[in-house]
This record gives structure tokens, C-alpha cells and sequence, in this order.
């Protein structure tokens, strides 16, 4: 009997489809003249903040003016100089284990200026699902780092391993009840994006 | 079999609602117009998504065989299903095997076409939708009305009532603020307690074996971060040859669905978590019949973005369960009918022939086109209601016959003038309902061409 893979690629190939050239990479995005400042921009739409700070003393300052974001709370940091942790993702062994994550404050890769995306590899944590279940969430990219649009995202990535990558833009949301948008449907409340240097 | 027609009647029963859920989903097309003029190059991203889509059908099986190769070298177990039952039994099975006894589910049409939810129930599983709307429509124990907008029918007095009975919300209770908040305390108990997480696919990459996922609540990447088990389902039709294409789509998806930029999370998966299962089910389900269809084949672009039905002025005004379909609106009456066509027999009719669903479509496909040449197929197949039959063969006798045309139109124009008004708008006559038959004119078009031109 003929597997169901083979079953459904034989019917495919026999569908007989007239071929269809690969088209040229799309390569004429929206460019801005400050992709920094469209940036800022992009992510105020979206319920977010962008923070500008030459350096980590300046972050920190600046994210504390945020009354949510009271040091003590339980804090996931990979940017200790900006947010000390209040504890060591690497201590813990079952990710349910993070649930009560208060803020984190974690590095992204580089941001895109036309939807206020930031790249964040899962890598980076021992625990990926740290963004998506913290209350508050900072992201850290250098100010350098920023794409006008996804074009110049995707020419940036490489995939070919194992590995997590999410694009994530501004705070979790939903606008499913009489198209109300309520901020903080699962996910983080409050996402700050700090552009550093 | 109740048609479209029927089920519509029973949503605008209550005029306000009709109202209310059109002036939603034109909002929600207003600001799909904004999010699409915000770019200049929007035109040229829709051709090049559909030169992408025709690309990619037309050389599938290599593409799916490519994606599975490296699916595979990244650690992801990788299933096919022929049909909806096949898919069901790889889903249990993978579940059954792990013991597996609560499962947390975000939004996936596909699922929802093969009816998963009550095959795992039936085996003792629990499942739980986690996007909010589909939440409310499980807990009302009803299907999403829209692909995107999954309880857009439903007034929040209704969704504080369904709270209030399942989750405890304070009597009376509407407030969506208040409500999101509370269904956020229950849905992370579940994703707390998930043994398995599901979730569709948006797109999947054939060079690369990975797959994108996109939500605005998190409820994805909530769902298969916790637990050790991921279950990916997806149609053949998802498959995109390259990475670098990701681009073109992730700027149409959001844009043409609800006029945002980009999704909050665009989660992209390439293999497992350390030490955890990836599975991925790649389902035909009559996709691969469409496929060999000249006239239908470019239905299987679609990206589920919603669009078209926002801007349908049938979907808009019948509302999504009108359809009885896993998709309504317009791409979901080619969708449906290539299923099982005399279950969705009515639905090609359930359109105006505008063309607005074909003018917003992210990856032009010609939907009104589509619809129409289904009519025909509907008539080949002897599917045309009765009322539509005989209607036909009236007015194909009456055209086929000058002497008779000019006697009809005569008998017409005396008919509105002389007849009482209960006459004229009563069950008989369709046409007369909400709307006000033209004054008839005096003369026919053709006794005022006679007269100007003096034969």
C-alpha cells in the first residue's frame, strides 16, 4: 500500500500545474530617512515606548520612571548593568517554573523600522518562554541596529540550525471583544524597546 | 438544507445587529486601506506574493519533499494526511502515546476544518483554544463567525454573560478591559497545566524546514514553550520556497487583515526545544484536487488574512455563521463548495459580483471570478435551487422571444402602477424587501427610441 506521503505527492505532481517562474528577490522596501525615529514611531502605535540612552546608567534612569517597573519585583536581566536579576534563569529547571516573572529585561538583535519588530533569538535564554509569560518585557537593541523594512530584516537572518527567532512588536494584544483593543492579552503588558549607544 | 439566504434571515432579524457587525468589519477595512497606502510599494508586493504562490504550486511536491528533507535534518517528525479523519488519528495518536491528557491550542483553521476538537474530546482529552475569540466561541459552544475576528457576531453583554456562567465574572459584567483580564487568569492556568501544545501554521519554509506563526496575544508561543510536546498542522498549500519570501507576506498578512504593520509575535520554529518533540502534519484534504482545477487552482493562495470578508457587503451584513463553513465570506464560498458542493450549494450566490473581495485579496486571487464560474459548475452539477431553475427558464424564454420581452415589459410597468402596495411587497416578491421598487416609467425604452427616430 502506498503511503500517504507518497499518495499526496503523486496527486500533486499529477495536478499537472503550468509552470511558473521564481520571481526576482523583492527588493524595493520603504526606506526612511531616520529609521530611528520611524521606529520610535512604529512602536507608539502599537502600545510600546522607545527609550534612547547613550549608555546603561541612562536605561536604567529612564526605565524607572516607569512606576510598573519598581526594582525588586522578580526579574529576569541579561543586562545586568541596566536591571540587576533578582534571580539565575540558569538555576531554573522546568520553565513553569518562571510564571511569576515580573519584568524582563532582555537583548534583542536589531529592530525594523516600518512595524516597530524586534528580533529576539530563543537562544539566548534557557528558557525561550521568558518574553511571552514575564508581566513586563524590555527589550535592549543598539541604536545602530535598526532595518527600515523586513527586506533588509530577512537579508540579516540565517536559518539552517536548530533555533528560535521571533519578531515581536509591541505589547501583547487583542481586540477580539466588539473590537475593543485591551493591551496584555497573555503576554507582556508593557514592552519598552531601549535603543542603546 | 437550509442555504446562505435562510441562516442570513435569522442574523438580521435583530436590523441592529446587521448594522453593528457591517460598521465593525468596515472599520476594520478602513484601516486595511490606511496600513496598505502607508506603502508605496504595496501594489507591487501583492504581485510579487502571487508570482510567489503560482511559483511555488506549480513546482509543490518538490517543495513539500525539500521542506520535509529539512524539517527532518532539524530534529521535527513529520507526518502526512490525506484527509481530515487521517489527520485526527496522527493528532491522538501523538497524544495518546505521551499520555497525554490536557492540550492548549491556538488558532488554527485547519484544525477546525478537520473537526480535531471533539475527535481528541471523545478519546478524554481536553483541549482549550487559547486565542480570547475563539475561547468565547468554544465556551458558547459555536463556530469562529471569521477566519481572524473569530467572535466579531458576538456583543460583549453576551461574552460578560458566557464569562460570568464559565469563569466566574461578576453578574452583568461587559467591560472588555475587565473581561480580557479574567480570561487571561483562566487561560494561563491552562497553559500552565497543557501536557501538549498545538498550534496551525502560517507559512512554511521549504529551505529552510522551519515554520512561522503569527498571533497578536502570545497564545502560541505560550502554548508550545511550557509543555514538551509540539504539533504544528498544516495544509500542502502553506509552503514558501525561501526565507527571504517571508518578507513580501509578513508585510501583506497583518496589513490586509487588520491594518497593523506586522503581527505582535511572528514566531519563527525551527526544530524542537532541547530535549522536547516537534511534530509537524502536513494535510491534503482536497487541497491537492484543487490543485489539478485551471479555474480554481489560485484559491489556494490564500494566506487567511480575513480581508475579503471585511470588505464583502454579503459577509457584512449576513454575518460568518450565515455561511455554515469553517471559512465563510468570500474565499471561503470557493473554499467550501470544492469540499462538498451540495452542502455549500448556496453559497456562490451569496455575492453581488462586485469585485471588491478580488480588489483587497493580498495575493490576488480572482475571487469573483471564482464564484461565478462556480454558479456554472453548480448548474453542470444540477445543484441551482428550484426557485433559481425557474427563474432562469422564465427569463431565458422571455429573451429568447422579442414579442414576448415587449409584452412582459408592458404587463411589468402596468402591474407596479395598478397594484395595491400589500400586493407588491409581499413574500411573493424578494425584490421588495427593505427597498422601494423604481417608479415605473411612462414609456418603454423601446416606444422612446421609436419615437425619437420617427419609424
Amino acid at each position: 500500500m502506498a503511503s500517504s506521503r507518497d499518495a499526496i505527492l503523486a496527486t500533486v505532481r499529477a495536478a499537472k500545474v503550468p509552470q511558473a517562474a521564481r520571481p526576482e528577490p523583492f527588493r524595493t522596501g520603504i526606506r526612511y530617512a531616520d529609521p530611528l525615529k520611524q521606529f520610535g514611531e512604529s512602536l507608539a502605535a502599537v502600545g510600546g515606548k522607545m527609550i534612547v540612552a547613550p549608555n546603561a546608567e541612562s536605561a536604567r534612569a529612564q526605565l524607572l520612571e516607569n512606576p510598573l517597573l519598581v526594582p525588586g519585583k522578580k526579574t529576569c536581566s541579561l543586562l545586568p548593568e541596566i536591571i540587576a536579576p533578582t534571580f539565575s534563569l540558569d538555576d531554573v529547571a522546568d520553565p513553569h517554573d518562571v510564571e511569576d516573572v515580573w519584568l524582563a529585561v532582555l537583548p534583542g538583535e536589531f529592530a525594523v523600522a516600518e512595524n516597530a519588530a524586534v528580533w529576539f533569538l530563543g537562544r539566548r535564554l534557557k528558557h525561550r518562554v521568558v518574553p511571552f509569560i514575564t508581566q513586563h518585557l524590555v527589550l535592549v537593541v543598539p541604536r545602530d541596529q535598526v532595518v527600515n523594512n523586513m527586506h533588509e530584516a530577512y537579508d540579516r537572518l540565517k536559518f539552517g540550525t536548530v533555533e528560535f527567532g521571533v519578531f515581536l512588536s509591541g505589547p501583547s494584544k487583542t481586540a477580539d471583544i466588539e473590537q475593543s483593543l485591551v493591551i496584555g492579552a497573555h503576554g507582556a503588558r508593557s514592552p519598552s524597546g531601549v535603543m542603546l549607544g | 438544507m437550509t442555504g446562505h439566504p435562510t441562516r442570513a434571515a435569522e442574523f438580521i432579524a435583530l436590523p441592529q445587529r446587521a448594522a453593528w457587525h457591517d460598521q465593525s468589519l468596515w472599520f476594520v477595512r478602513a484601516k486595511r486601506d490606511k496600513a496598505a497606502k502607508a506603502i508605496p510599494e504595496w501594489e507591487s508586493l501583492r504581485d510579487a506574493a502571487a508570482a510567489i504562490k503560482a511559483h511555488t504550486v506549480a513546482n509543490l511536491a518538490d517543495y513539500l519533499e525539500e521542506f520535509e528533507r529539512n524539517a527532518k535534518k532539524l530534529g521535527a517528525v513529520v507526518h502526512w494526511a490525506r484527509d481530515a479523519a487521517e489527520h485526527n488519528a496522527i493528532v491522538l495518536k501523538i497524544l495518546s502515546d505521551h499520555n497525554v491528557k490536557r492540550v492548549v491550542k491556538s488558532k488554527s483553521m485547519l484544525t477546525e476544518e478537520c473537526h480535531l476538537n471533539p475527535h481528541l474530546e471523545a478519546a478524554g482529552i481536553e483541549v482549550v483554544d487559547t486565542d480570547l475569540g475563539e475561547r468565547i466561541v468554544q465556551l458558547a459552544n459555536e463556530r469562529p463567525s471569521h477566519i481572524v475576528l473569530p467572535c466579531i457576531h458576538k456583543k460583549k453583554e453576551e461574552i460578560g454573560e458566557l464569562f460570568h456562567e464559565h469563569l466566574g465574572t461578576d453578574a452583568g459584567a461587559s467591560d472588555p478591559q475587565y473581561l480580557t483580564e479574567a480570561a487571561r487568569g483562566h487561560l494561563r492556568d491552562r497553559f500552565l497545566k497543557a501536557d501538549a501544545g498545538l498550534t496551525g501554521v502560517n507559512f512554511a519554509i521549504a529551505e529552510t524546514g522551519g515554520f512561522v506563526v503569527c498571533t497578536n496575544e502570545g497564545n502560541a508561543d505560550l502554548g508550545v514553550s511550557l509543555p514538551p510536546i509540539h504539533i504544528a498542522c498544516m495544509g500542502i498549500e502553506k509552503l514558501i520556497p525561501k526565507a527571504s519570501d517571508l518578507g513580501v507576506f509578513l508585510r501583506l498578512l497583518a496589513r490586509s487583515a487588520t491594518g497593523q504593520a506586522i503581527t505582535t509575535y511572528s514566531s519563527h520554529f525551527h526544530g524542537p526545544r532541547a530535549g522536547c518533540e516537534l511534530h509537524i502534519v502536513l494535510v491534503d484534504n482536497g487541497r491537492s484536487t484543487v490543485l489539478g482545477q485551471d479555474d480554481f487552482r489560485r484559491s489556494l493562495n490564500c494566506i487567511r488574512c480575513g480581508a475579503c470578508m471585511n470588505t464583502c457587503p454579503v459577509y457584512r451584513r449576513s454575518g460568518g455563521h450565515s455561511y455554515n463553513a469553517t471559512v465563510p465570506g468570500p474565499i471561503g464560498s470557493i473554499l467550501e463548495p470544492a469540499r462538498d458542493p451540495a452542502k455549500h450549494a448556496s453559497l456562490p450566490h451569496a455575492c453581488s459580483l462586485c469585485g471588491s473581495c478580488s480588489d483587497v485579496c493580498p495575493v490576488k486571487i480572482n475571487i469573483h471570478e471564482q464564484l461565478l464560474i462556480w454558479r456554472r459548475e453548480l448548474v453542470k452539477k444540477g445543484l441551482l435551487p428550484l426557485t433559481k431553475r425557474w427563474a432562469m427558464s422564465i427569463g431565458s424564454a422571455v429573451f429568447q422571444r422579442p414579442w414576448l420581452y415587449k409584452m412582459a415589459g408592458g404587463m411589468g410597468r402596468l402591474a407596479l402602477k395598478l397594484l395595491p402596495r400589500f400586493l407588491v411587497y409581499s413574500r411573493l416578491n424578494p425584490w421588495g424587501k427593505q427597498r422601494e421598487l423604481p417608479t415605473p416609467p411612462k414609456q418603454s425604452f423601446r416606444d422612446q427610441y421609436k419615437a425619437r427616430h420617427g419609424k
